[in-house]
């Protein structure tokens, strides 16, 4: 039977799994939205492109599966652009399909033509021009396999608006047939040989620490790292994307490493002498200082891309595979080599009680006031109020780095955060994501006032659809990251942070027919988040008037080694000093 | 890491879906992350679907193992191989134009040519144009003796490598 173009791109996207599109619509892609109505994809209006591509992400990162967005060509593709690097960067599958000029019009400079496929080049896992109708069905075969296969990323499927209109034969059985692409075949398996050498490495360190990253959460490992960490006695850190892979009150669980991790787990990593890192890549917000990271520890270095192994951190035994298949060969090595080796407890008895030592005297702290809300003190309500249990998407700068200290995670894919390109305004789309995949969950973005007007547009989308998420602004009229390193690195020296002039957020949400709340004091705090999580018909923001010039500690300075932290004062009188 | 180790030239061998955006995602790897291509080749193989890509890269042992795994991720490429270090037929087309207003000078430059088994291809009052086809040294030794003539254009290929088949394996080393 012949179809059209956008038929099916339609019938292929419902043959993929797919139920739910984020989009935009505009000239290029007008066919594909004229065939929309009969399908049965649900398609969400954002009221940005980059609101789409980013709720696209957050719905991959909660479900697992593939997001997916349209855009139509020209502007509507470049504003696609942070959104697909957001997402690339952090590994999620998303494909991405966006319109262009009719193929005998590209290369004319015609009207909101880009070349899409060479803006989006360097931020996607691969791309695609579709230049002939024939080639459609098997292309977007190829994009979702290539997304969600080996490393997750993104893929763009460029469609030029006759390669839409055009006719073509379309065979669903021969559509689901699998996947041939000769040029690519992700090495899943890790080698056997490795896997044992790790299995002993693993049983003989003496101060072994995993080094959890996201590759962790996305493969489905979490359970058998835990595991794995139990039976042989290791204390766990993990990375900003890792974070949900251990349950946040995990004995062993030491919380975040790198540049605002907790003293416990830096240190854990800098006096090791085994790093067992699964689904990390070593990035420098983790490291500091490379050549001081871990001097004494060997590396065991899982990863599905073996371009991550050896790229910043050389690694002593390197596996490359899935983070979950290997586990389920390496945890019952590990298994064999403990219970061969008993007096294994005894020797690691020491390292784990020295790691304990180091979390009780130096957790995380921040000074308690009955005066001002402390941002800490928001999380830490909130993590109450929606029982630890709540999908949390975040913003980017101080905000972020203290839900990460303090929402304790219970389940993977807890967390949706802008891990490597740190893209504020990610927060409220991919809340929106996220709970459009996740409508089970309480989805709370926990944001700044910096980084939420950078997309407020999308709670409109919000309201448009009934989603309910809920929207914290920790609001403390500054750009609070960058006024931080300003304070301790730049003499105090405030340039550009100041955001006194801003709009009243309870009005405008309003305005934009959501439910608007405020708390200036901590004692509101509890009861209007109680109040935002009544509402179940429309997004709720809480703009919550924080202390202005609270910092985020403990942090390793630019350019510093783990252990070079500066620590909070715990109550102390003297400014913080690095110990 | 220990960077400071030697730098050399490196040849690797690269095969790849012959499609637009395979050659652009390869250059644009060594752009944006900072690597150095001194040539870059590309030509048909036997399998008029598959191009080869030939290219000389500068670089330590840990930045050409980087620029391997990094064009091994790469959707379209199938193989990817580093060939300095074994036998190999590796040549290079040098078209260059010299000067020759003198008799002298054309005897010289015909020596030359024959010395290094080139060829004169075309012919003008005042220049001889030669071809010549080496290994990098030869086409670099020719070039310095001819210099002194005087070089009006030139224009090199850039090296093409293959595995010797002797060496007793084929381009092998499937793509991780």
């Amino acid at each position: 039977m012949k179809l059209s173009g956008a038929e099916i791109l339609l019938r292929a996207l419902e043959l993929e799994g797919v139920e739910k599109i984020f989009g935009y619509p505009g000239g290029a892609v007008l066919d594909i939205y004229d065939r929309l109505p009969f399908s049965p994809l649900k398609h969400y209006l954002t009221r940005h492109e980059q609101g789409a591509a980013h709720a696209a992400d957050g719905y991959a990162r909660v479900t697992g599966k593939v997001g997916v967005c349209f855009a139509t060509s020209g502007p509507g593709a470049t504003n696609l652009v942070t959104g697909l690097a957001t997402a690339q960067i952090d590994s999620v599958p998303v494909v991405a399909f966006t319109g262009n000029v009719p193929t005998f019009m590209i290369g004319n400079d015609a009207f909101q033509e880009v070349d899409t496929v060479g803006i989006t080049r360097p931020i996607t896992k691969h791309n695609f021009l579709v230049k002939d109708v024939k080639e459609l069905a098997d292309t977007v075969k190829k994009a979702f396999h290539i997304a969600r296969t080996g490393r997750p990323g993104v893929v763009l499927v460029d469609l030029p608006k006759d390669v839409t209109r055009e006719l073509a034969d379309f065979f669903e059985e021969e559509y689901k047939t699998p996947v041939q692409i000769r040029s690519y075949k992700p090495v899943l398996k890790g080698h056997p040989g490795q896997i044992k050498r790790a299995a002993k490495a693993i049983a003989s360190a003496e101060r072994p620490v995993l080094y959890i990253g996201g590759g962790v959460v996305s493969s489905g490992a979490s359970d058998l790292v835990v595991k794995m960490a139990e039976v042989a006695n290791i204390p766990m850190t993990a990375t900003l994307m890792g974070l949900t892979a251990v349950p946040g009150n995990h004995p062993f669980f030491l919380g975040m490493l790198g540049m605002h991790g907790t003293y416990a787990a830096n240190m854990a990593i800098q006096e090791s002498d085994l790093i067992i890192a699964i689904g990390a890549r070593f990035d420098d917000r983790v490291t500091g200082k490379l050549s001081e990271f871990a001097p004494n520890a060997k590396v065991i270095h899982i990863d599905i891309d073996s371009a991550e192994i050896g790229k910043n951190r050389h690694a002593d035994i390197p596996i490359v595979g899935d983070a979950k298949l290997v586990m389920e060969e390496l945890l019952p090595e590990v298994e064999k080599q403990v219970a061969k080796n008993r007096e294994f407890y005894a020797a690691r008895e020491k390292w784990i009680l020295k790691v304990r030592s180091w979390k009780e005297r130096y957790p995380l702290w921040y000074e308690p006031s009955d005066r001002v809300i402390k941002p800490q003190f928001v999380i830490e309500k909130i993590w109450e109020v929606t029982k630890g249990e709540a999908i949390i998407t975040t913003d980017v700068g101080q905000h972020q780095m203290w839900v990460a200290q303090y929402y304790r995670f219970r389940f993977p894919r807890q967390l949706v955060t802008s891990g490597g390109l740190g893209t504020m305004g990610f927060g409220v789309p991919a809340a929106i994501g996220a709970k459009v995949g996740r409508p089970d969950k309480t989805v709370f973005c926990i944001s700044g006032d910096g980084s939420f007007q950078m997309n407020m547009q999308e709670i409109v989308t919000a309201v448009h659809y009934n989603i309910p998420i809920k929207v914290a602004i920790i609001n403390n009229g500054f750009l609070g990251m960058v006024r931080q390193w300003q304070g301790i690195f730049y003499q105090k020296n405030y340039s550009q942070v100041h955001l006194d002039v801003q709009p009243d957020f309870v009005k405008l949400v309003e305005a934009m027919g959501g439910v608007g709340l405020r708390a200036t004091k901590p004692v509101e705090v509890e009861a209007v988040l109680k109040e935002a999580m009544a509402i179940d018909d429309r997004p709720v923001v809480i703009d919550f008037i924080v202390d202005r010039e609270e910092d985020v500690f403990p942090m390793v300075p630019p350019g510093g080694a783990l252990h070079e932290m500066i620590l909070p004062s715990y109550g102390k009188k003297k400014e913080k000093k690095a110990v | 890491m220990d960077r400071k180790c030697d730098q050399r030239k490196h040849i690797i061998s690269v095969l790849v879906e012959n499609q637009p955006g395979a050659l652009a995602r390869i250059i644009e790897l060594f752009s944006s992350r900072g690597y150095n291509i001194e040539s870059l080749n590309v030509g048909h193989t036997e399998d008029p679907s598959i191009s080869r890509i030939t290219m000389v890269a500068k670089g330590d042992e840990h930045t050409i193992e980087q620029i391997v795994k990094q064009l091994r991720r790469i959707i379209d490429v199938f193989k990817v191989r580093d060939l300095t270090d074994k036998k190999k037929l590796d040549r290079e087309l040098l078209i260059v134009r010299v000067n020759v207003e003198t008799p002298e000078k054309k005897e010289e430059v015909m020596r030359l040519v024959e010395i290094f088994g080139a060829q004169v291809v075309d012919v003008s009052k005042d220049t001889y144009t030669v071809e010549l086809t080496g290994d990098e040294d030869q086409v670099d030794a020719f070039l310095e003796l001819i210099k002194p003539m005087g070089i009006r254009e030139m224009a090199r290929t850039g090296r093409v490598a293959m595995v010797r088949a002797l060496q007793g394996e084929t381009f092998g080393e499937q793509k991780e």
